[in-house]
This record gives structure tokens, C-alpha cells and sequence, in this order.
């Protein structure tokens, strides 16, 4: 997958919502860097000037004073140009809204397309398609302990919380991929809890969308079909959904059109078959404590699976 | 000659008689029947920087670990207990601690009196303290030690999501160290209403001892709800509550308020102490009294009462109401004023005085340095919509630094070269210092500027590793790098202590020329600080009034001290406070066999209880009988706490 500099970063936002905070936090900066000279510089020159002559203590007191009222003006337009900020936000707006539901888990998360006719609901993981120039609105909650949602290049972060929903929205003005991350500390592979939102243009969306409505593809090869039985037959079925055959658990995340994906384990490893085997085999020794056990596939078998799963597009 | 010789040869003291009744106890059992404050400051001080140290070296393993992309020194295990025990030994073992010790050493001696109010209270919370911390890193070496963050945050350090002892562990911890501070405030707050000299009225308190005064009404208002919350969390852990479990309709955010509401105040609880001990070597070494005495004194109250209305900007990405954040914005921006003012008032100070650049000043200007960059990041993520994006990031990793570290450790280092003279009666050595000055402030500032980039970039806190596409490599080796530079700062501070203190040049009871009392006795002071108790007739006596009146008619025999009124410090009565008891250390190892038992069984609360008995009776014992002649002049019988 290509990783470009400013993938994750504040400071190259790519939706109106980041756009603005990134104009206030300028705002804030050059704020910053004047009043540091300003306090700085008066010190250096308070031990460095000349001294001595008569002392006008009433005459400093005013400047003092004069000080801590620059310093309330200051603050309070700051004030100001934040709550303006935070304002324009908000509100989700309600004309033209695509719903998605994220669910985090220890450590991935599960994303939902809940628009669509109930039984052909999408579910996918870790990665989150979206149209370019149409406000998404996220309904957050957690399976398990307290994540974070966040994609820094789009907006800033917002909690979920077991047995709650919260709501944010954001909306991308340019196709292109962006990384998140878990914010909030989960745990053992909490650094290791990412996700990629992918922006495309409305047609490019809907037909990634079409697909995803689709059950996973049944397999064309005898290898595949091999590697399918393996996958029904093991320990696999007992965590993942693959929707059309009788997978259906939903412990891991939904693999029914895995070979989708640009990346697999939340974001940590590029979707290849190298990486795939990797991770099926033994997942503790790439994200040590994450939740799928070491799966101990036979030799003849293994090379099936990965067909299979490389299938699922 | 001096007042102290003219009151010897007057007759109205008794040198030997005072040195009898104070001399601390000798010998192995003396070492635990301790309770003269300075014996005690001393420990906490010492035991703090031990604490310090570790909590140091855990700094660096992790500086080790992220110096590069999927560095595999550290497994996630060991890095989420050793970043949990980093924090948590920097906060509840080091910081607090540690300036808990410099009030417990210095304010008695700064408001002109003998000893704590209550001196055995005083020890028995010197040894809680140190149980705690003990008992906190015997599960850090056993490989138990607690991994759910300083924060702790439920459910994840509830019973689902962490099985086993580390959480209890790291609960219990929080329960000693936090009755430590809460009985070092007590004392403090009673010391500072009741024992200063004849004279000190309200507006006459030195600054620190001003700044400790506030630091402990602090320390009685946000204590208890942190021992609340972990206490709440031993039981979801231990009995089955549901206080914070949201399956059973608790609630994860209760503990976040709580919790917050203690942790917010503990920032300024280690920062307020540190804003007395600048006004102090700002006035000495810009020789004149401070400027805006009032107004510094104001700005300290504003800031330990604004410190409470803060707790909810740690909780901005919770998904609040909008109208409920803006309230903690706006009271989050607000206390950047009072602080505001109080560097004005320095930087006023010395310029219009006349400044040396020794070194405690050296550690000042660069406090003013670093701490405006974190006061200034401070006022950045006040604001609700750029707090969503750096918040838990590497960002507010720097700003905390900047502000924790250069707003209270680097003046407490220039605290500690200041009044070293006066502990030790030595000073330490200036070239080495201005060495240890300048490592420590380019170390920090390489270690800790690039990480506001690295948050910038999309780093978030309490990560393990990082993927090498991220492109955080770079600044973290070079953060990596600034931390090294930062730890041989602080060994070369700490081993010019050490020399210092057994061959530095003798320092002379004032050798800075400072304006305050405890400068008036020698150094290192007698066990009973002062000969004659003065009477203070200014704001800054050792420049206007060197040779005051003294106080007369204290019983040198034994352990007399003057109570005065809290407002003019008018001498009210005498009261003599009791010497040195093994009951305090006893009564800390029961109360800590209960706590330690309680984290594996509850009735162990029971039996501590219990046990705890025997040492409070001995406590408790009346030991002196009334004298006849003190009954007569209304004087009673003390003794008793």
C-alpha cells in the first residue's frame, strides 16, 4: 500500500472540520510565539539592561497591571475564536447524510453501512470507504473498553464508551486515504489499533459499496475450494463471518471481502500473501496479546486458505 | 553579638537545656522514633528523589523503545506497566512527595517556630508514604505491576479487562501516599494558623509558606476523592460493585469525573509549592523585596481555587454536551491569568532590582522559558476543538512536560541549590551547577520540544511501538537522544549534591543575603531551628530589622513552642509538643498490614483495624503529668495532639 508523508497528521487536513481547526491552531500559534518573545525577551532584558538609579515601583506596578489586561484581552478573543470554532461543527447537517456505525473491539474495529435493506447490511473492518463531499455521521460505541476514534486529518477524536453511542460527523473535500488511530490506551495492542478511511468519488464509492452488499464469492478453483473447506472445517468459522456459507460468527471481524482490503490486523500489515500467512499462523508474534490465537494449519492446507482468503474480493 | 549569645548571657535561654529536650533519639530504634521536622523533610526529600530516579530509569527504557520504528526491547506488557509506573511514581512518589518534604522541612523554620504542629502525625505520614511506594514497586519487581495507565481508566482496569493483583496493587498505593499528603496538609495548614512568631501577621507570611498553606487546603479538597475512587475501584475489584461497571448500569465516566477532579488539582498541587520557592530566590538574588506581594499572594489563591473548575478539559473527546465544555474552556483559559500575573510580577522584580545571575536564578529564567511554552500549550488545548485532535497525543505528552517539569522540577532544583546551604550548611558548586543547569535544559528541550511535532503528526500517547511509514522515526530518536542529555543533567545535579553535602566550603547562616528568618539560625540549624524565637516587625526582617526582640519565657526543659492568632500572630498560649515515639512507626506498619491484606482479602480492613489499636493506645497514652506552676498561669497540660 503506498503511505504518503501527512497520512495521519493535523496539519494536512483534508475535510472542512480539520481545515478549520487547523486555521484556529494557527491562530493560536502565532498567539503563542509572540507572547514567548514578548515574556522572554522582557526577562533577558530585565537581567541584562543597566541597573540601578531610582527605583519607580509605582510606575512598574502599572505596567504589570497593564500586562494582566492584555492578558485577559487576549484570552478572551482566543476564547472567542474557539467557540466559533466549535460551533460551526456542531451540528450534524442534516440534508444528504450517510450513517456509519463503528463498533471498537480490542483491538480493531468494526464498521457498519447501515443504509442499506437490513439483510444485506455491509459490514466490513478497519477500513472505512467514504464519498467524497458528503457528510458521514459516525454512531461510535464500544464491545469492550473505552477506544477513541480518530483520523486527524479529517476531524478530531471522539470517544466510544461500552453500552453508549456517540455521534460525530466529518466529511472529506478530496479523494485520497488517510490513516486513524486508537486514542484512547486499551490495552495491549493499542498501538496497534488503526484503521484507513478512504475517500472516493460518489460513483467510485457506490460501486465499492455494490460489492460489498454482495455475499463472498464462492470459490472458482479446486484450490480455493480446498482452502474453503479448510476455512469452514477449522478453527476459523468459530470467530469470522464469511456471508454465504455457514461462517458466522462475530468475534473477529467480518471477512467476507477480505481480499478488499488494503491492509489486514488493524491497519499494521499490507494485505499480501506473505503477510496473510504470517498472520494466520502465528498473529501473537506480530501483535503480541491481540485476540486470535496461533492457528495451526497444516503445510498442504495452508497455501488453499491463502488462495481462498486472497479470493474474497 | 548576636541576639542568641545576648540571650544566653541575659539568662533568658538555655542552650544546653533546648539541645536536651530537642536532641533527635540516637541509635538504630532512634532512627524510627524520629519526629523532629527537619529529620522528616529531610526523608521525604531524599526518599522522593530516590523515587525520582527510578521513576527516571523507567523514562528511559521507554525513550529506548519508541527510539525507533518496532524496536522490540520492551514487550507491550512490560511497556504498559514500566509508561503506568512511570507516571504514577512521577505524580503520587516524586512530585508530591517531594514538596511535601521542602514544606514539612522549611516552614516551621520560615514562620519562626520549633517544630509541626503535630510532629508524630507528621512521622506516621513520612512512613505511609514510604509503604506505599514500597509496596507499589515490590509488584513492579515481582512482574505485577499496574498497566493500566496512571489514569486508570475503567473498565480496563476493572475486573474483566485486568485479572490478577497489578490494578490492586496500584489502588492500594494511591491510598497510602494520598493519607500521607493528607496528614502533611493538616499539619501544615495548623503549623501555618498557629505557630508563626510573635508579629508575622497574615500580611507579613513569606511566600512559600503562603504557597503551602494554599497547596494544602488544596491537598485536603482533591485527596479524598482520588482515595475515594481507587477505594471504589478495590471494591468493583475485589467484592463485586458495579460502581464503574456500565454491564451492571455503573458507569465508566463516574470514575473519570472523580479521578479528574483529584487530578486536575494535583497539577497545581506540585506547581503552587514551586511558585513560592520563585518568589523567594527572585527576591534574594534581584536584591529587593518582591514586587506585588499582594498580588502574588491573590494570584495563589485564585489559582488553588480555579484549579477545581478545570477537571472536564481532561474529558473534552467523551462526546460532552457543547455548552458544558465551553464553561471548562473558558475556566481553563482563565487560570493562565493568575499565573500570568504572578511572572510579570518576577520579571518586574528583577528588573527593577539589582540582579545577580547566580545559579537558583539561572533555574528561574529558565523556568520562565520553558514554562511559558507550556503555559501557551496549555491555552491551546483549553480549546475544545484543538484539544480534539491533540488530545491523548504525543502533544500533550510535551505540553504536561513543559509544565510539570519546567514549571515544578526545574525551580525546585534551583529550591533545593538555594536552601542546600541552609539543610546542610554547605553549598554546593557553582561550576558544576551551571553545568548541571545547562544539561538539563538543553536535554529537556530536545527531548520534549519534538514531541508537539510528533502529536502534530499523529502520534498518540501510550503506544508500545510505531510502524516505520509513519515517518515518526526521525524526531523520536532525536527525543531519545534529549533524554539522555536530560538524565546526566540531573546524575550531575544529584552527585553535586551528594559531594557538596559532605565537602562543600561552609555556607554561614545567610550566605545568598535573603530577607527571611530562616537565614537568621545557623546552618544546618539547630534540631529547635531557632534560640530565641524572633518577633517579626516587617515583611522582609533580615534586611530591616536584623536584630529583633525575641521571644522569652518558653520552658527550654522541654518541648515548648508559642501559639500565636491566626491573623496578627499575637502570642496566645504555650504548648509543648511531644518527643520522639516509636507509636507513629508502629501504627504505620499495622495500618499497613491492613492495606496490603485488604488488596487480597477484605476482612483484612478488619483486622488492621484491629491491630491498629495497640499502637494508637500507646499514642494516646498521657505521658506528661500537669506542672503545678504552669496550671497556675493558665498554661495546661499539653502533650497531647
Amino acid at each position: 500500500m503506498k503511505w504518503f508523508a501527512g497520512a495521519q497528521s493535523v496539519l494536512d487536513p483534508a475535510g472542512p472540520q480539520a481545515g478549520r481547526i487547523h486555521g484556529l491552531f494557527e491562530v493560536f500559534l502565532w498567539v503563542a510565539i509572540i507572547v514567548w518573545v514578548l515574556t522572554v525577551g522582557a526577562m533577558l532584558i530585565a537581567f541584562w539592561k543597566k541597573h540601578g538609579g531610582e527605583r519607580h515601583d509605582d510606575t512598574t506596578k502599572r505596567v504589570v497591571t497593564a500586562c494582566g489586561v492584555i492578558t485577559v484581552a487576549v484570552l478572551l478573543a482566543l476564547l472567542v475564536a474557539s467557540a466559533v470554532t466549535g460551533s460551526a461543527f456542531a451540528t450534524v447537517p442534516s440534508n444528504n447524510v450517510m450513517n456509519i456505525e463503528i463498533r471498537g473491539h480490542q483491538w480493531w474495529w468494526e464498521v457498519h453501512y447501515p443504509d442499506y435493506i437490513p439483510h444485506e447490511r455491509v459490514t466490513t473492518a478497519n477500513e472505512i470507504h467514504i464519498p467524497v463531499g458528503r457528510p458521514v455521521r459516525f454512531k461510535l460505541t464500544s464491545d469492550d473498553v473505552i477506544h477513541s476514534f480518530w483520523a486527524p486529518n479529517l476531524s478530531g477524536k471522539l470517544d466510544l464508551f461500552p453500552n453508549r453511542v456517540n455521534e460525530a460527523w466529518f466529511e472529506a473535500d478530496r479523494p485520497g486515504m488517510w490513516r486513524g488511530q486508537c486514542a484512547e490506551f486499551c490495552g495491549l495492542q493499542h498501538a496497534n489499533m488503526a484503521f484507513w478511511v478512504i475517500a472516493e468519488p460518489p460513483d467510485k464509492f457506490n460501486e465499492w459499496i455494490e460489492n460489498q452488499r454482495k455475499p463472498g464469492v464462492m470459490p472458482s478453483t479446486p484450490d480455493q475450494a480446498h482452502g474453503q473447506e479448510v476455512f469452514l472445517n477449522g478453527p476459523c468459522v468459530v470467530c469470522h463471518t464469511i456471508r454465504g456459507t455457514n461462517a458466522l460468527a462475530s468475534v473477529g471481524p467480518d471477512l467476507t471481502h477480505l481480499a478488499s482490503r488494503h491492509t489486514i490486523a488493524a491497519g499494521t500489515l499490507a494485505l499480501d500473501r506473505g503477510n496473510l500467512a504470517g498472520w494466520v499462523t502465528d498473529a501473537q508474534r506480530i501483535k503480541p496479546g491481540n485476540r486470535m490465537p496461533p492457528v495451526n494449519v497444516p503445510s498442504k492446507d495452508l497455501e488453499p486458505l491463502l488462495a481462498y482468503l486472497e479470493s474474497l474480493k | 553579638m548576636t541576639p542568641t549569645q545576648e540571650a544566653v548571657e541575659r539568662g533568658t535561654v538555655d542552650l544546653s537545656a533546648l539541645d536536651r529536650s530537642w536532641a533527635p533519639p540516637q541509635g538504630l530504634l532512634g532512627w524510627f522514633r524520629q519526629v523532629n521536622h527537619q529529620n522528616i523533610g529531610k526523608r521525604y526529600i531524599v526518599t522522593a528523589f530516590i523515587f525520582f530516579i527510578l521513576g527516571g530509569i523507567e523514562a528511559l527504557l521507554m525513550r529506548l523503545q519508541l527510539a525507533q520504528p518496532q524496536n522490540r526491547l520492551l514487550n507491550p506488557d512490560l511497556y504498559n506497566q514500566i509508561f503506568t509506573t512511570h507516571g504514577s511514581t512521577m505524580m503520587f512518589l516524586f512530585a508530591v512527595p517531594v514538596m511535601e518534604g521542602m514544606g514539612v522541612y522549611l516552614v516551621p523554620m520560615m514562620v519562626g517556630t520549633r517544630n509541626v504542629a503535630f510532629p508524630r502525625l507528621n512521622a506516621f505520614g513520612y512512613y505511609m508514604y514510604l509503604f506505599g511506594g514500597l509496596f507499589l514497586y515490590a509488584g513492579v519487581f515481582l512482574h505485577i505491576g499496574p498497566d493500566a495507565g496512571w489514569f486508570a481508566y475503567t473498565p480496563l482496569s476493572g475486573p474483566l479487562y485486568d485479572p490478577g493483583k497489578r490494578t490492586d496493587f496500584w489502588a492500594q498505593m494511591i491510598t497510602f501516599t494520598e493519607m500521607s499528603a493528607l496528614v502533611v496538609a493538616v499539619e501544615l495548614i495548623v503549623t501555618i494558623m498557629k505557630m508563626r512568631a510573635p508579629g508575622m501577621s497574615l500580611n507579613r507570611i513569606p511566600m512559600f509558606v503562603w504557597a503551602m498553606f494554599i497547596q494544602s487546603f488544596m491537598v485536603m479538597f482533591a485527596m479524598p476523592a482520588v482515595m475515594a475512587c481507587s477505594g471504589m475501584l478495590l471494591f468493583d475489584r475485589s467484592v463485586g460493585t458495579h460502581f464503574f461497571n456500565p454491564a451492571e448500569g455503573g458507569d465508566p465516566m463516574l470514575w473519570q469525573h472523580i479521578f479528574w477532579f483529584f487530578g486536575h488539582p494535583e497539577v497545581y498541587i506540585i506547581f503552587v509549592p514551586a511558585l513560592g520557592m520563585i518568589s523567594h530566590i527572585v527576591e534574594t538574588f534581584s536584591r529587593r523585596p518582591i514586587l506585588g506581594y499582594t498580588a502574588l499572594v491573590l494570584s495563589q489563591i485564585a489559582t488553588g481555587f480555579i484549579g477545581f473548575g478545570l477537571w472536564v478539559h481532561h474529558m473534552f473527546a467523551t462526546g460532552l454536551p457543547q455548552l458544558g465544555e465551553s464553561f471548562f474552556t473558558a475556566a481553563s483559559m482563565m487560570i493562565a491569568i493568575p499565573t500570568g500575573v504572578q511572572i510579570f510580577c518576577w520579571i518586574a522584580t528583577i528588573w527593577t532590582g539589582r540582579p545577580t545571575l547566580k545559579i537558583p536564578l539561572l533555574y528561574i529564567a529558565g523556568f520562565i522559558a520553558i514554562f511559558v511554552i507550556g503555559g501557551l500549550s496549555g491555552v491551546m488545548i483549553a480549546s475544545v476543538p484543538l484539544d480534539l485532535q491533540v488530545h491523548d497525543t504525543f502533544f500533550i505528552v510535551a505540553h504536561f512536560h513543559y509544565v510539570l517539569i519546567g514549571g515544578a522540577v526545574v525551580p525546585l532544583l534551583g529550591g533545593i541549590y538555594f536552601w542546600f546551604p541552609k539543610m546542610t550548611g554547605r553549598m554546593m558548586n557553582d561550576a558544576v551547577g551551571t553545568l548541571s543547569f545547562w544539561l538539563t535544559f538543553i536535554g529537556f528541550n530536545i527531548t520534549f520540544f519534538p514531541m508537539h511535532i510528533l502529536g502534530l503528526h499523529g502520534m498518540p500517547r501510550r503506544v508500545y511501538t510505531y510502524l516505520p511509514q509513519t515517518g515518526w522515526g526521525d524526531l523520536n530518536l532525536l527525543a531519545t537522544c534529549g533524554a539522555f542529555i536530560l538524565a546526566i543533567g540531573f546524575i550531575v545535579f544529584v552527585l553535586n549534591a551528594l559531594s557538596a553535602s559532605q565537602n562543600g566550603p561552609a555556607a554561614g547562616s545567610n550566605p545568598w543575603g535573603s530577607s527571611n528568618i530562616e537565614w537568621s539560625t545557623p546552618s544546618p540549624p539547630p534540631h529547635y531551628n531557632f534560640a530565641n524565637i524572633p518577633v517579626i516587625r516587617g515583611r522582609e526582617p533580615m534586611w530591616t530589622d536584623p536584630e529583633p526582640p525575641v521571644v522569652t519565657g518558653l520552658d527550654d526543659s522541654r518541648r515548648e513552642v508559642l501559639v500565636t492568632n491566626t491573623l496578627d500572630a499575637e502570642p496566645e498560649h504555650r504548648y509543648i509538643l511531644p518527643g520522639p515515639t516509636i507509636w507513629p512507626f508502629l501504627l504505620a506498619v499495622t495500618t499497613t498490614i491492613g492495606f496490603i491484606g485488604t488488596v487480597f482479602q477484605m476482612w483484612w480492613g478488619v483486622w488492621g483495624a484491629a491491630l491498629s489499636f495497640i499502637p494508637l493506645v500507646g499514642w494516646f497514652w498521657p505521658r506528661e503529668r500537669p506542672r503545678p506552676d504552669l496550671l497556675e498561669s493558665g498554661c495546661g497540660s499539653g502533650g497531647i495532639e
